[in-house]
């Protein structure tokens, strides 16, 4: 390959409600191989259409997105088949309900990689495991906290074997004592060197972990670059805003 | 006790004699045959006219389908269950001989308009949420539907189904317009032969009731096994 971007959007574009609303504003962005890459903004900024049209959860109406060389934009593409190498974590969690924690992270290998019951067993107990999780494999999501309800949101995803994840405000759910474990199972898998793609409000996060800054605002990407650059020294007066209103 | 003694006699010559009671018995028979037959065709037509609808509703390339689904539930829903029977087996099926697989198939048709109303129900209750996380694991919207949402749909509206299970086995008892000799007939039958007007009739009640609260004990028992998650 000429270039090392595993996802690379050119000027993806979404209007709602007959244009009246501008999700999002030809944004063109790139995403290399293991870079973790925080996405923050305002409300209402597209930064969370921006991340869920990268698995098209949300359709752009113009634009076109490449992932692992492949256009998934175009009309012939199988997106499940797209969708199996690119995880995805909700601020809901949405983990199923009907489902034991195990079953939860067995379902999709077991139905969708044809891993027998067994295999998917031994690897989801694994990733369990690593999220300190293990003991709680045969519990309901009901009966699950919140924070440890997210990590295991995220190794549901991590079972697909994915090769890159999607965060979608992963801590704006929970309650402040529980962001601390959810925000650390991510630091541990951005230093395993997962590609990830992370919409935020937790500015710490983005300082410590991200190799790339990008801030985004009515539906376009206003700055981007290195944390340290964006947020002691960014040029954009938005951007300036932005962060003196939170910080 | 005489007059205990008398009714003991009447019931003897009502059942016992030339084995009425046979009758009682074969028409039971029959009205569970129809009943689980309708309810197996209600739930796949109901989970199918579901779906199609969940489906199409919002889709302008398949919009035909939702018209279809919408005909039928209306003219169904809009209809006496007993004239859709005098049409399946006096208009549509002349050449049936026996009324009990047209019976079956008339409930069945009629009891898959009121499933899906409510198998529509539950699909739509379920947080949209559910839907993305299995799209973002890789399954189709089909895949997602049948291991994500309909199990949670269905759990949901259990207590609905069963509603309509029970309403479903009371309906059957009209089966005797077409030439079924369900239990109801069959207790009128024997009403007729033995000039008993208390009797047989009061026995068929009870039957029904006894087969009600043995179904409404079967739905408790399943409806604990599958709120087992939500404890």
């Amino acid at each position: 390959m000429s270039d090392n971007y595993l996802i690379k959007t050119q000027e993806l574009s979404k209007q709602y409600m007959g244009g009246k609303i501008v999700a999002l504003n030809k944004v063109s962005a790139q995403i290399k191989k293991g870079e973790v890459v925080v996405v923050i903004g305002p409300s209402g900024s597209g930064k969370s259409t921006f991340l869920r049209s990268l698995n098209l959860l949300e359709k752009p109406d113009k634009g076109s997105i490449i992932f692992d060389g492949k256009e998934i934009t175009a009309p012939k593409t199988d997106i499940n088949l797209m969708r199996r190498k690119m995880g995805m974590v909700f601020q809901q969690f949405n983990l199923f309900p009907h489902k034991t924690v195990l079953q939860n992270m067995t379902l999709a290998p077991i139905k969708l990689l044809k891993l027998s019951k067994e295999e998917a067993e031994e690897k989801a107990l694994n990733l369990l495991e690593r999220v300190g999780l293990k003991d709680r494999a045969g519990a309901y999501p009901s009966q699950l906290s919140g924070g440890q309800k997210q990590r295991v949101a995220i190794v549901r995803a991590l079972a697909m074997n994915p090769d890159v994840m999607l965060f979608d405000e992963p801590t704006s759910a929970l309650d402040p004592e529980m962001v601390g474990e959810v925000l650390d199972v991510m630091k541990q898998l951005a230093g395993e060197g997962m590609t990830m793609v992370v919409v935020t409000h937790e500015m710490g996060f983005a300082k410590e972990v991200a190799d790339r800054v990008i801030f985004m605002c009515d539906g376009a990407i206003e700055e981007e670059g290195l944390p340290e650059d964006i947020f002691t020294n960014p040029k954009s007066p938005r951007t300036k805003q932005f962060l003196q209103s939170i910080l | 006790m005489d007059w205990f003694n008398k009714w003991l006699d009447t019931l003897y010559n009502t059942f016992i004699v030339s084995n009425r009671y046979m009758t009682l018995v074969e028409g039971l028979i029959k009205t569970i045959e129809i009943t689980l037959g309708a309810l197996l065709i209600g739930v796949v037509i109901g989970t199918f006219v579901a779906i199609v609808k969940v489906f199409c509703e919002n889709n302008k390339k398949f919009k035909i389908f939702d018209v279809l689904c919408n005909i039928y539930l209306t003219v169904i829903r809009g209809t006496p269950v007993v004239v859709q029977l005098l049409i399946m087996f006096f208009i549509v099926f002349v050449s049936a001989e026996d009324g009990t697989w047209v019976a079956t198939l008339t409930f069945g048709i009629n009891s898959g308009a009121y499933v899906a109303e409510t198998i529509r129900s539950g699909i739509l209750a379920i947080d949209k949420g559910q839907m993305e996380a299995g799209r973002s694991l890789g399954f189709s919207q089909a895949k997602t539907m049948w291991f994500i949402i309909l199990p949670q749909a269905f759990k949901n509206i259990l207590p609905a189904i069963g509603n309509e299970m029970i309403a479903l086995l009371k309906e059957t008892s009209v089966a005797g317009y077409v030439a079924v000799i369900d239990l109801t007939k069959a207790g009128n039958q024997i009403k007729n032969t033995t000039y008993d007007q208390i009797n047989p009739i009061l026995l068929v009640a009870i039957i029904y009731l006894a087969m009600v609260l043995f179904m409404t004990k079967l739905l408790n028992i399943l409806e604990r096994r599958l709120r087992k998650s939500e404890r």
